[in-house]
């Protein structure tokens, strides 16, 4: 526990000192950090999930106070406790399914018994969990012809389960936490392979000859376009630079080092070239759950400047920026003001700082928010890991990955499982 | 990959680099300056709250974001309560960030703090130098990469000062930290510090650099513009060389004009200039004013109020640069202006008005209060009806319905004001009273620390224990006076000291009031008209004959004290038969302490001959004559001991002219007479009385009247001359 907790004062000094940039790397640390929470979370016999639960749930709350504006905190610290629910779930309806049908032994070595009990408690937490759960578009279309993948596509998001091997009684509780870290692995793994998986998208929606505008600069987007370039695609991009951070000229620079046509543009000279431009490829900061976006500063304007010219508008987001609170809902800090300083030099306007005079406040304010709220009706597609989405459809998505008992994440024991 | 790349390279390239001692930094928890009394008499300055948050603790979240790994903290006053702090803080447990303490009680100066550093041998390589009470968010690779680059070159380079950008204003020659005017000469190209001066005198309007900075330069560039951040990087040796100069007390005063002047040892010192990052030192009120607005504004930024890299309040930013903690109780028709702080747990009253301010926490405040660009510290008791205009209130203040509190005020812990009662503008108040006046700001600056110390914890020992006991505080009330602070006040008036009551404006938390301000600029003007009056003449080649005129105000000035002093060394000698040898040494020492020409002591000398001749008792002319004969006779080995040449015998006609005409006009029928008597006494050549004449030919009748009189006598010599020439 003691390395646990050093651990966790790490990345929270981390976070409250904001050094952690980009909300991927910030997904990818948590969960590992909750990994390993839940590796050292000693579970009782008795109600396992309710102390997984609430482990996570303490050391979340604090991760997500340390820095609210980074909402990927706590849409990972969500992600696990639903992970966690699922789990338990999944792993009691298996109990049940193996006392009805008297198949699995009480032996824990059963392992050559492995592949057809597998599949039928997997089959039977599945169709538990349809009845208990209202169904998920995904689950309505996808899962219902092919009952044989079952275990595998009905996994919400695919990684909250289908890795239950046993449904053995007598070692769940080893079994529980087993499969919660392996699920988080596959999140884990999930996280870091979310480039490629929006990228590997990238072909079926840049075509020959386009001109692609993004601003400031996004791994994902870069990725995105490097893919559509692998592929033979021949395109044209502008780059509007992202003031005041001018991000935009690193990501020119990276592009035309992949050999691609790249135009670089002040963030004002947007509307202008809006007209000669076939789509809108940008990054997200994080995407709330009525299709709104949380995105760089400046983009709302481009958000509009395609409405105005219908140019399809499209948000490449992660599944771990998905974020399961709507943008009025008071827990949510939306942007954070960064230092003036990168939009002027304090010493040159030293002067105009000046408190020794009139009414001892300055006259002159300097304000330098970072994100853009894009509303969802602005937006034309989401591109997640698991394929395109209209805004509309974002809070279908964020039922899967999340439960409605992780809204609001507090330390008090409001286990329901 | 980049990251492993850069580890893998710089692993190979530098062995040594592997093996060195972690980045240490030197925190001086003590600012040895009196400028916060009377609050740093009870509560040490890096303590004192900045934006709800003790001024160290930014420093210290600096330090540990900028990477540095051990920090010592020296702490020398209260030296226990900041000690405390550490140790209930965080900071002793954050992983990779040692901070260690070192006390002391008998340090009065950073000199003597970093000498004691030394001996307990700590430091072993670079170092970061910096006081408790300064705020920044730079990074330090930069810089300390650039400090090693130069010492690998140079050895000598041992320390580098951090500057910033900042204009002083043209009126007040301050800058907007409330310091003044820095000028500083940096070579443009190495970035050498070359000249430092903080403390010029705007009187002269002029400073002065020594030309030889120009020898080996191909140019160098002076700033009246920049900032002192007190962000030191040191080499080791800086504190060694504070051990061998035991008399260096003041960091910049001392060490880094000691280290410019001192040619000798040949250390450097390098200057390096940050644009986008902020840095700053809280010097004075007014800078404790200015910095907590940048940090409200977020130029400090990630040390702002809602980023929560200290302690566990949590606070959110509003709209309009409102920072409200998350638990306050405000009247719904309380109005919260802009730029504006609130502490947790605080309580607001009805139609309170509240702008540009930092309120602590867990204060009361009533209805219809109006506070303007102040600082309530914590557990301040505001009643109905106070106003509070650009004020420092701090802990544990109770202020009574309707007291009023003027700009510039200072209310240091636990002062209590009476009702309706008005604090005049400036006033700083305190439960201590004042310690007794120093003689010289110089002695108060390194004063004692450490003695006043002694008595103040006692004090503040029993203030404790009334602490929260109304009962208590009321009985103790009855002590004070209810003359100074109103009925039910408590608390000592502090006087301003002497001469301070004009600087009181300057360093104040308040803006400087309008008519403060016309009044310099009125001042400034008059002196630019005084400037302009004296210089009457056609504007071209006025400079040089602007120069002249003044110059010729100070000589005139000089040349009567000098006059003076001749004289009375003169007297003296004749009074107590000193010997010639001697008069002439003492004149000679005058002379050269004046600066003078051995011309003007031949004047003076005469002069004062002339006068003493003139004061001995005397009937008529002719006894006038016989005493000045007296008087040359005796004397007259010390005047031409300065009549070597003959300007100098002109110089001394010349003289003899002038007290004719005017101090001592009984001389002017007897002239010619003289004027014989020192040719005959061989004082003056005849070659010398030719040329005077011969000058004296084209001057003006009024001027002649004295050559006339002597006429016969020139007459005669010019015709003597003659003589001797054809007899040759």
């Amino acid at each position: 526990m003691p390395d646990v907790q050093t651990l966790v004062n790490d990345f929270l000094i981390k976070l409250k000192k904001r050094k952690i940039e980009g909300s991927q790397a910030t997904a990818k640390l948590t969960a590992e950090l909750l990994r390993s929470v839940i590796s050292s979370q000693r579970v009782p016999y008795t109600n396992q999930a309710g102390a997984l639960i609430d482990a996570v749930k303490a050391v979340g709350e604090q991760l997500i106070a340390a820095s609210p504006v980074e909402l990927a905190v706590g849409n990972i610290v969500r992600r696990v406790l639903h992970i966690i629910r699922e789990e338990d779930l999944s792993l009691t309806t298996a109990a049940m399914a193996g006392l009805n049908l008297s198949i699995v032994s009480d032996d824990e070595d059963d392992g050559e018994h492995d592949n057809y009990p597998v599949l039928s408690a997997a089959v039977v937490a599945a169709a538990a969990r349809s009845t208990l759960r209202p169904p998920s578009l995904q689950t309505l279309l996808e899962d219902i012809p092919d009952t044989a993948a079952i275990p595998h596509t009905s996994s919400s998001g695919g990684d909250s389960e289908g890795k239950s091997k046993s449904g053995d009684k007598s070692s769940r509780s080893r079994k529980l936490k087993h499969d919660v870290i392996e699920a988080v692995n596959e999140l884990i793994q999930d996280i870091g392979t979310c480039h490629e998986q929006i990228a590997e998208q990238a072909v079926e929606h840049i075509h020959h000859n386009e001109v692609i505008l993004t601003l400031g600069s996004s791994r994902t987007v870069l990725e995105f376009l490097f893919a559509a370039k692998e592929k033979k695609r021949s395109f044209r991009v502008f780059v509007a630079e992202g003031a005041p951070r001018y991000q935009g000229h690193l990501l020119a620079k990276e592009l035309v080092a992949r050999g691609l046509q790249t135009t670089l543009i002040t963030d004002s000279a947007v509307f202008a070239m809006i007209s000669r431009v076939n789509m809108v490829i940008v990054g997200a900061h994080a995407v709330m759950a009525n299709g709104g976006v949380i995105a760089p500063v400046g983009l709302n304007m481009v958000a509009l400047a395609a409405q105005r010219h219908a140019v399809p508008f499209v948000v490449l987001a992660g599944s771990h920026k998905l974020c399961p609170l709507y943008p009025h809902n008071p827990e949510v800090l939306l942007n954070e003001l960064r230092s003036p300083s990168e939009l002027l030099d304090f010493g040159e306007f030293s002067d105009c700082m000046d408190f020794r005079s009139g009414t001892g406040s300055p006259l002159l304010h300097v304000v330098n928010p970072t994100f853009d709220f894009v509303p969802p009706k602005l937006v034309s597609l989401f591109i997640t890991d698991t394929g395109g989405h209209n805004p509309s459809y974002m809070y279908r998505l964020i039922a899967d990955y999340y439960s409605a008992d992780d809204l609001v994440v507090q330390r008090r024991p409001a286990t329901g499982s | 990959m980049v990251a492993q790349k850069k580890g893998a390279s710089r692993g190979s390239e530098d062995p040594e680099e592997l093996a060195r001692v972690p980045l240490q930094a030197i925190l001086l928890a003590d600012s040895f300056t009196t400028k916060f009394r009377p609050i740093t008499l009870e509560r040490p300055k890096v303590l004192l709250p900045l934006v709800n948050a003790p001024m160290i603790s930014y420093t210290l979240a600096w330090l540990e974001s900028a990477g540095v790994e051990e920090v010592f903290v020296f702490c020398c006053a209260h030296s226990k309560q900041v000690i405390k702090y550490l140790e209930n803080s965080e900071w002793f447990s954050q992983p990779n960030f040692t901070v260690t303490t070192i006390e002391s009680h008998d340090s009065v100066s950073a000199g003597d703090a970093l000498r004691l550093i030394y001996e307990r041998n700590v430091i072993h390589g670079d170092f970061v130098l910096i006081s408790g009470d300064t705020v920044s968010n730079m990074s330090l690779t930069q810089v300390l990469q650039e400090h090693k680059e130069r010492r690998k070159k140079d050895s000598n380079a041992v320390m580098t000062i951090v500057i910033k950008r900042s204009k002083p204003s043209q009126i007040t020659r301050q800058s907007r930290l409330g310091t003044d005017e820095l000028f500083m000469a940096i070579d443009p190209n190495t970035k050498q510090l070359l000249y430092y001066e903080d403390k010029a005198d705007h009187a002269k309007g002029s400073i002065y650099l020594d030309k030889l900075l120009l020898a080996d330069k191909s140019s160098i560039s002076l700033h009246n513009d920049k900032q002192d951040c007190y962000i030191d990087i040191c080499s080791p040796e800086v504190l060694s060389l504070f051990t061998d100069n035991f008399d260096y007390q003041h960091l910049r005063r001392h060490f880094l004009k000691g280290l410019l002047v001192d040619d000798i040892m040949g250390y450097k010192i390098f200057t390096h200039e940050i644009h986008s990052s902020y840095a700053a030192r809280i010097d004075n009120y007014r800078s404790y004013d200015a910095i907590s607005k940048d940090i409200i504004q977020r130029w400090t930024y990630p040390l702002v109020p809602d980023v929560k890299f200290f302690g566990d309040s949590s606070t959110k930013l509003e709209r309009l640069g409102m920072y409200r903690a998350s638990e306050i109780g405000q009247s719904r028709s309380a109005q919260i202006g802009p730029f504006t702080v609130i502490g947790n747990g605080t309580k607001i009253g009805d139609n309170t008005k509240i702008s540009n301010s930092v309120i602590g926490e867990g204060c009361s405040i009533g209805p219809n209060v109006s506070i303007e660009g102040s600082y309530v510290w914590n557990n301040v008791t505001i009643e109905d009806g106070c106003k509070l205009r650009h004020v420092i209130v701090c802990d544990g203040v109770i202020m009574k319905s309707g007291a009023v509190l003027e700009p510039g005020v200072v209310l240091s812990f636990k002062v209590v004001i009476g009702q309706q009662f008005i604090v005049p503008s400036y006033s700083k108040v305190s439960l201590l009273p004042q310690p007794t006046k120093q003689d010289s700001d110089e002695e108060l600056e390194y004063a004692d620390n450490s003695t006043g110390i002694a008595e103040i914890s006692s004090l503040t020992h029993t203030l404790d224990k009334s602490n929260g006991e109304i009962v208590n505080e009321q009985q103790e009330t009855q002590r004070w006076p209810t003359s100074e602070l109103g009925t039910g006040g408590a608390g000592y008036v502090w006087s301003v000291c002497e001469g301070g009551h004009d600087e009181e404006w300057r360093h104040s938390v308040a803006p400087i009031p309008a008519e403060k301000l016309a009044e310099v600029i009125q001042a400034v003007e008059d002196d630019l008209e005084f400037a302009q009056d004296g210089s009457s003449l056609p504007p071209s080649g006025e400079l040089k004959l602007d120069s002249n005129d003044s110059d010729y105000d100070e000589e005139s000035r000089d040349d009567s004290y000098f006059e003076n002093e001749v004289e009375a060394t003169f007297l003296r000698a004749v009074d107590e038969n000193i010997k010639v040898e001697h008069v002439v040494l003492e004149v000679n020492s005058l002379r050269l302490s004046s600066n003078k020409q051995t011309a003007d002591c031949a004047g003076a000398i005469f002069y004062s001959m002339m006068k003493l001749a003139l004061e001995t008792p005397h009937n008529s002319a002719s006894e006038l004559v016989q005493a000045t004969t007296k008087v040359i006779t005796n004397w007259k080995g010390l005047l031409k001991y300065y009549l070597s040449d003959i300007d100098e015998e002109i110089e001394v006609i010349m003289k003899f002219e002038d007290m004719c005409l005017e101090s001592a006009k009984e001389f002017s029928p007897v002239f010619d007479k003289i004027l014989y008597l020192l040719y005959d006494q061989e004082v003056i050549r005849e070659e010398a009385i030719l040329r005077w004449d011969d000058e004296k030919r084209e001057a003006d009748e009024s001027d002649r009247i004295f050559v006339r009189q002597a006429e016969t006598f020139i007459k005669w010599l010019r015709e003597a001359s003659e003589e001797e020439d054809e007899e040759e």
